[in-house]
């Protein structure tokens, strides 16, 4: 497919930019929508409070979502990703307010593997926590 | 409560079809907030090589879930209201575009207790009706406290 990076001007350890993704409670409940995950943790204060939780918690989806739009931003084609795994370290609180929550996705080239592919390791943080970990995004490049 | 380790190795029968539109990956776009016209827009989809337009890398999530039959099943033991999401992985053998029919087998490859909490890994292959193999996740959720 068509990315446009291209595997020889990439290298190992090359940062690519973080970008802030805004995420409010609309936002949730469209993705419960667009998904068909209708957990009420994702959009029910008072269920996400009767299970524990501090407040509504953004759908693990929607963050790991994030990490893909970051990707496939940078590689400029959604077909450029072969494989994309993440674990939801902590948790997106969203409160109810016009601000909401961001989530910051960061990248950076870990390694150059054969055939024009990369590795692109992403860091995601929402306020003080790192809501992604062991996030990794395997690319293939022009 | 502790999950069924029975479980292991239970493979759910193959899904009805799914379709893939062009209204359900726009949809599903619009909901991650990604404008790419990639997603929306055919002819941009085609001038970057594809044959309609594509879906977003986490697409697979909105059908291939096929495990879910496996995981409501009450032999299991799971407990909904604790869930969480603990590791999702795709590996695409190709991009997903409008018009593919695809069909998913969800495997429990995995059960185990980390601290007080119980975690699932669930495999599921997605090929066409055909049988081409397009993906592969694996959704691994945690049910808080399930082990405690």
């Amino acid at each position: 497919m068509a990315a446009t990076v291209k595997y020889d001007e990439v290298e190992t350890g090359q940062q690519i930019p973080p970008a802030d993704y805004p995420v409010r409670r609309v936002n949730l409940v469209m993705y419960a929508g667009a998904s068909g995950d209708f957990n009420p943790i994702h959009w029910n204060e008072r269920f996400a409070k009767t299970v524990g939780l501090p407040d509504v918690i953004a759908h693990g989806m929607f963050t790991m979502a994030q990490g893909g739009r970051f990707v496939t931003d940078w590689a400029g084609d959604p077909g450029a990703i072969v494989d994309y795994g993440v674990r939801f370290s902590s948790m997106v609180v969203v409160p109810d307010d016009e601000q909401g929550a961001i989530i910051t996705v960061s990248g950076v080239v870990e390694e150059k593997l054969e055939d024009n592919r990369v590795v692109v390791a992403l860091t995601a943080r929402s306020g003080d926590s790192r809501v992604l970990s062991k996030a990794r995004a395997v690319v293939q490049l022009a | 409560m502790a999950l069924n380790r029975d479980f292991v190795g239970r493979a759910s029968a193959p899904s009805a079809p799914y379709e893939v539109s062009r209204v359900k990956i726009k949809e599903f776009a619009t909901a991650i907030g990604d404008n790419n016209p990639i997603y929306r827009d055919r002819e941009a989809a085609q001038a970057a090589g594809h044959p309609d337009v594509v879906a977003p890398p986490t697409f697979p999530i909105v059908f291939s879930l096929a495990g879910g039959t496996i995981l409501a099943d009450p032999e299991l033991g799971l407990n909904f209201a604790m869930v969480v999401h603990g590791e999702q992985r795709f590996e695409y053998q190709r991009p997903i575009h409008a018009g593919d029919e695809l069909v998913s087998v969800s495997t429990v490859t995995d059960i185990r207790s980390v601290g007080r909490n119980e975690l699932i890994t669930v495999k599921s292959d997605v090929t066409t009706v055909d049988g081409e193999p397009v993906c592969t996740t694996y959704n691994t959720i945690v049910e808080r406290g399930g082990a405690g």
